[in-house]
């Protein structure tokens, strides 16, 4: 078997102008954010039709027990008070979820050497995993919203803040996900992450309430968690009334979502847990 | 020519364990060079510093001329490797992986061809569209293979290939990976089985305890030994003191004399006649790269 005919002539590799260049390699970015969404689609069951039907329940049982009862708005009932809140809740769970079950996942396996191996840098890995998360996030979101408008009339007042929020949101679970994928070496460490932080902000960050209906202590501790700037920002696109300034949410938000993504681009480019 | 592959004076810690210490090695473009040692000798550290997956405590490593640190994305455009772990993603086909994998190093259509050509010399094509998940360990292996080729690289790692594989996918993958030596490409390959790369590779390095024990051709790594094994049957009799100078293994009543030279047989027989022990059974062997590797590393 051994090779006497040997040509030991250099071997000619086409050349990726684009790598070679320095720049970026957007078929790279393209091909990994294109293997992302087909992960979740391939199992869309599970990762979009299922958060589809839990805010639906939510909505069901929420709207029975509270419906008649509760204003929480001048002039809106409840049920459709809840409606954005369980939107962007699902958002934002969702957009976690991508990237962080991804992440995980690959690494658990092992199958995270096969993006490891390549040339994609730290910010074309960041920004394939980030577009993935938000658009996962925006598909449970969008179904919610057909599905609901089916059943109430949901008014929109502001398109632009909703897309805002909507973006800003989930660009910042998408890389708080990659943050939490990057860190849980074991699915156990990511559940403790899922149920112990995204759970318990999402569920009291006024979802299901105004903040002015809590008392003055827990109204300041409110403004601690970042979900409640999230859902009260994207709730004003909606009704046009907010708990403090949209402005103020959504520049909250989004210094939030750029301070979260240099701490990952730090983490990625160190190759914190990922490169020995 | 750059070289396909530039070590220099490397070191790794993990933690206190100092797995590499000062390694240093060059592959030349076109080379089918063979990386042995015991586990625990460095070779999947080396390896896994050349694909960038763990960093250097300090030194370089560069692969066609780029380094793997400073200029990353150049040296991984011309590595290929293939895990020694059955990884996969259990997602998707073999034939979106690949496309995957060609995808993020920067290939599009255009290379579809060559991922098809890959996919058939590997056996695949019948498994191209079955899930990753429910090809067999065999074809996992094979789809492995294809994943580290997928982009062309011009130098590819062989970590292991053939660990737990059966004889018909070591023909189908030693053919392929032939050819693609012969088309220029270098082959850097790690193995417990040592046949293969004494058939296969023209130079070879041992690795013992994080350093480079030895480093020449083939050729003359098997020169340096005795050229000659005799292998006697001696029954209940054990080997009289005087050859035991001679003794290269004992498996058994089976005793391995080493020789320089046939002359010697008549020496050892007589030693032999002397102590009054019958022969039961003798073969000469010619010594093998097991031999130079036990010689070396002291255990297989």
């Amino acid at each position: 078997m051994s090779n006497p005919e040997k040509t030991l002539q250099p071997v000619l590799t086409p050349p990726v102008k684009t790598i070679e260049s320095g720049g970026l390699n957007y078929r790279g970015v393209w091909t990994l954010f294109k293997k992302e969404l087909l992960r979740f689609w391939r199992v869309a069951f599970q990762t979009v039709a299922a958060p589809v039907m839990t805010a639906l329940l939510y909505l069901l049982i929420f709207s029975h027990v509270l419906g008649e009862k509760v204003e929480v708005y001048p002039g809106v009932p409840y049920t459709v008070f809840l409606i954005p809140g369980l939107i962007m809740m699902s958002v934002l769970q969702n957009a976690f979820a991508n990237s962080s079950s991804s992440l995980i996942q690959s690494k658990v396996m092992g199958s995270i050497i096969f993006v490891l191996l390549t040339p994609l840098s730290y910010l074309e890995f960041f920004l394939a995993f980030l577009a993935a998360a938000i658009i996962r996030g925006l598909a449970v979101g969008a179904c919610i919203y057909l599905v609901a408008i089916f059943f109430i009339d949901l008014p929109i007042v502001h398109p632009f803040m909703i897309l805002a929020f909507a973006f800003f949101g989930t660009a910042l679970l998408g890389t708080f996900g990659i943050i939490a994928g990057i860190w849980a070496d074991k699915f156990d460490q990511m559940a403790a992450f899922q149920n112990f932080i995204i759970m318990p902000l999402s569920f009291l960050s006024g979802v299901f309430y105004s903040i002015h209906s809590l008392p003055s202590f827990w109204q300041k501790v409110s403004h601690f968690n970042p979900f409640f700037y999230m859902i009260d920002g994207f709730r004003y696109g909606f009704f046009g009334v907010s708990d403090i300034s949209p402005w103020i949410s959504l520049a909250i938000v989004a210094a939030s979502f750029f301070v979260l993504s240099l701490l990952t681009l730090k983490m990625l480019k160190s190759g914190y847990k990922l490169r020995g | 020519m750059i070289p396909a592959i530039k070590i220099e004076q490397v070191h790794k810690h993990f933690g206190a364990l100092h797995a590499l210490k000062g390694v240093d090695l060059t592959v030349e473009q076109g080379e089918f060079f063979a990386l042995l040692g015991p586990n625990g000798a460095g070779k999947s550290t080396l390896i896994n510093l050349l694909a960038g997956l763990i960093r250097p405590t300090s030194g370089h490593l560069s692969i066609m001329g780029h380094d793997v640190v400073s200029d990353y994305r150049l040296a991984r455009l011309a590595l290929g490797v293939v895990p020694q772990e059955l990884v996969f993603d259990p997602f998707f086909n073999v034939r979106e992986m690949l496309r995957f994998q060609a995808g993020y190093f920067g290939r599009g259509k255009e290379n579809d061809a060559w991922v098809d050509e890959v996919i058939e010399a590997l056996g695949l094509t019948d498994k191209a569209h079955t899930n990753m998940r429910r090809l067999s360990g065999g074809m996992k292996r094979r789809a492995l293979i294809a994943q580290a080729l997928a982009h062309k690289p011009p130098v590819i790692v062989l970590d292991e290939p053939t660990a737990g594989v059966d004889v018909e996918l070591r023909q189908i993958m030693w053919e392929f990976v032939n050819r693609l030596n012969r088309e220029g490409h270098t082959i850097i390959l790690t193995t417990h089985y040592l046949e293969e790369a004494e058939v296969l590779c023209s130079r070879i390095a041992m690795m013992k305890g994080g350093e480079i024990v030895a480093l020449d051709s083939t050729a003359n790594l098997l020169n340096r030994l005795p050229s000659k094994n005799l292998r006697l049957k001696l029954g209940a009799a054990t080997l009289p003191a005087s050859l035991a100078g001679r003794l290269r293994t004992q498996d058994s009543d089976f005793y391995t004399l080493a020789l320089d030279d046939v002359g010697q047989i008549e020496q050892v027989l007589a030693e032999l006649r002397t102590a009054g022990i019958a022969i039961e059974d003798m073969q000469l062997l010619e010594a093998d790269l097991e031999d130079v590797f036990i010689d070396l590393v002291g255990r297989k």
